[in-house]
């Protein structure tokens, strides 16, 4: 009654025409054909792509930085903001001579994402203090195994010839941040 | 005993008391905040000037104020002391500077930092520091130190409070470490990188407000709030064997001295509890630490509430909301 949409059920006797029920399969048959000729509301998937939001989140991406070194340091701050838990990692030390292999002194050894956990609420993009991981336009394909779809840092690492582009992801005020080269944060 | 009144809250104290143990006796949000004062250890104090206080009336005999803001760690009360912490934007003001300069060549690599999430710089700088840094000069940088095979030392961290070396003073019986060098240019260092290995040295890492100090043997094992605090003890016979163990699953990642509220270790652990016992089995587990709730750490932290004492809390708290809105110390008193 809140909605003020409930009916009350009548059982009354059916009548000559609604007792044949052709009236209403034909009725039926109406909406049917009618729905053929309108505008198909899907689309025919890996062949044809739907336009999507330029901040559309989809697959992670653990960005690189400009020399080619992960910018992930392990600080777990991604993984304590996952509403999902679906984020887990370790972390390891930097050794000698791993300068251009890792950007800070603290690097993720593993870093894993449980895409069947993930709500893709991009909160591990918002909490990030190191520009490290973002969201992209990609998405995450099927699979058949429930294990192939905890993402390592094989399929989450962009590669260093193949990168993916986030620009279009950031604010205006983070383009306007980075453009200052002399703070620490954007060497 | 000297009845004084601090953000409008009475509180009676023995003569000598400093005004920031006073503000403990009553606790709450007025205690001020300590960087360098550690109550178990003595001569502390004076030196990170963020527990600044108002004085808006020296004592029942001499009413005028104190000239300026003075360190609560080190002034004793007087009776008929007035004195203004929160209440007063002077106050509040001072320490946000103060939370600057301790920043000023503090690398803010808390990501990487063992400490985030336990830090006391980090709690100071979020409650009381700006959002911006307007420093733009390089920060001063040090190498890496290991000292011991136990202790690794950031210097770059450091906000120089120099209670690792009264750690070394009173806990241990030869201090091998100290402050060397002037002003900006001050250092902790050991003499010629010698390992410290006293069986109290593990102490100075509890003690370290910040991440200069840290374990070696926990060096990037896993964030503080991935693991679960339980509090466990151990039959020593060097120390009390109280200690908390910082859990994942069932490995003992770390064990550290149990901290009470104000962040303060009052039963020191001795090395061999901390460094050598990373067995499960080693302890009696007593159950779940208790965590504030406004901690990171708490983040998926369970435990037993004890109603009794969740009521007293809450009266406590009320009791100190009603002090709060008391009207404030006569002005005739500041002018």
């Amino acid at each position: 009654m809140l909605t003020n949409r409930s009916k009350v059920v009548v059982k009354k006797e059916m009548n000559f025409w609604e007792r044949i029920y052709l009236p209403a399969i034909f009725g039926g048959v109406a909406v049917t054909i009618k729905h053929m000729f309108r505008r198909k509301t899907t689309v025919r998937f890996p062949e044809a792509k739907r336009e999507i939001s330029s901040v559309w989140r989809g697959q992670h991406v653990l960005k690189r930085d400009e020399k080619g070194a992960e910018r992930c340091t392990a600080c777990g701050l991604c993984a304590v903001a996952c509403p999902a838990e679906a984020i887990t990692m370790t972390a390891a030390e930097r050794k000698k001579g791993e300068e251009g292999l890792y950007r800070e002194e603290k690097y993720a050894s593993v870093y894993e994402i449980n895409m069947l956990r993930c709500i893709f609420c991009g909160l591990c993009e918002e909490a990030c203090p190191k520009e490290a991981i973002f969201l992209t336009d990609r998405i995450v394909p099927t699979d058949f195994q429930r294990n192939d779809f905890v993402y390592g840092k094989d399929k989450l690492v962009e590669k260093v010839n193949e990168r993916i582009d986030v620009s279009v992801r950031q604010t205006p005020a983070v383009t306007e941040f980075k453009k200052h080269k002399s703070l620490s944060h954007n060497r | 005993m000297a009845k004084l009144t601090i953000d409008g809250v009475e509180v009676e104290v023995p003569d000598g008391t400093t005004i920031l143990n006073a503000a403990r006796q009553i606790g709450g949000d007025l205690v001020p905040p300590a960087m360098c004062y550690y109550s178990t250890l003595k001569d502390t104090g004076g030196k990170c000037r963020v527990c600044l206080v108002k004085v808006a009336a020296g004592s029942a005999k001499d009413p005028r104020p104190m000239p300026k803001l003075v360190a609560s760690c080190r002034t004793p009360v007087a009776d008929g002391m007035v004195v203004q912490n929160l209440t007063s934007p002077e106050v509040l003001e001072a320490r946000k500077g103060v939370v600057e300069f301790l920043l000023l060549n503090h690398p803010l690599d808390c990501p990487i930092c063992d400490q985030a999430g336990e830090c006391d710089l980090q709690n100071l700088a979020y409650e009381h520091g700006a959002a911006k840094t307007r420093y733009e000069e390089d920060r001063r940088t040090f190498e890496k130190i290991d000292i011991g095979d136990k202790i690794k030392l950031h210097m770059t961290r450091c906000i120089l409070c120099y209670r690792c070396t009264f750690v070394g003073d009173q806990l241990t019986d030869k201090r091998v470490h100290g402050v060397l060098g002037r002003g900006d240019k001050s250092e902790i260092s050991t003499f010629i990188q010698q390992n410290v290995d006293n069986d109290f040295s593990g102490n100075m890492i509890d003690v370290c407000p910040v991440g200069a100090l840290t374990d070696k043997t926990f060096r990037f094992k896993s964030r503080v709030w991935f693991t679960k605090p339980l509090d466990a003890h151990r039959n020593c016979t060097k120390c009390s064997g109280k200690v908390v163990l910082w859990t994942k699953g069932d490995d003992v990642l770390r064990v550290s001295a149990r901290k009470d509220q104000f962040g303060e270790v009052k039963d020191y652990i001795c090395n061999e509890c901390r460094f050598e016992h990373k067995n499960m089995s080693d302890w009696t587990v007593e159950g779940p630490r208790h965590i504030d709730r406004h901690s990171v750490i708490a983040q998926n932290h369970y435990e037993k509430i004890d109603l009794q004492k969740l009521k007293k809390e809450v009266e406590r708290q009320l009791e100190f909301q009603k002090g709060k809105a008391l009207p404030q110390p006569d002005n005739a008193l500041n002018s």
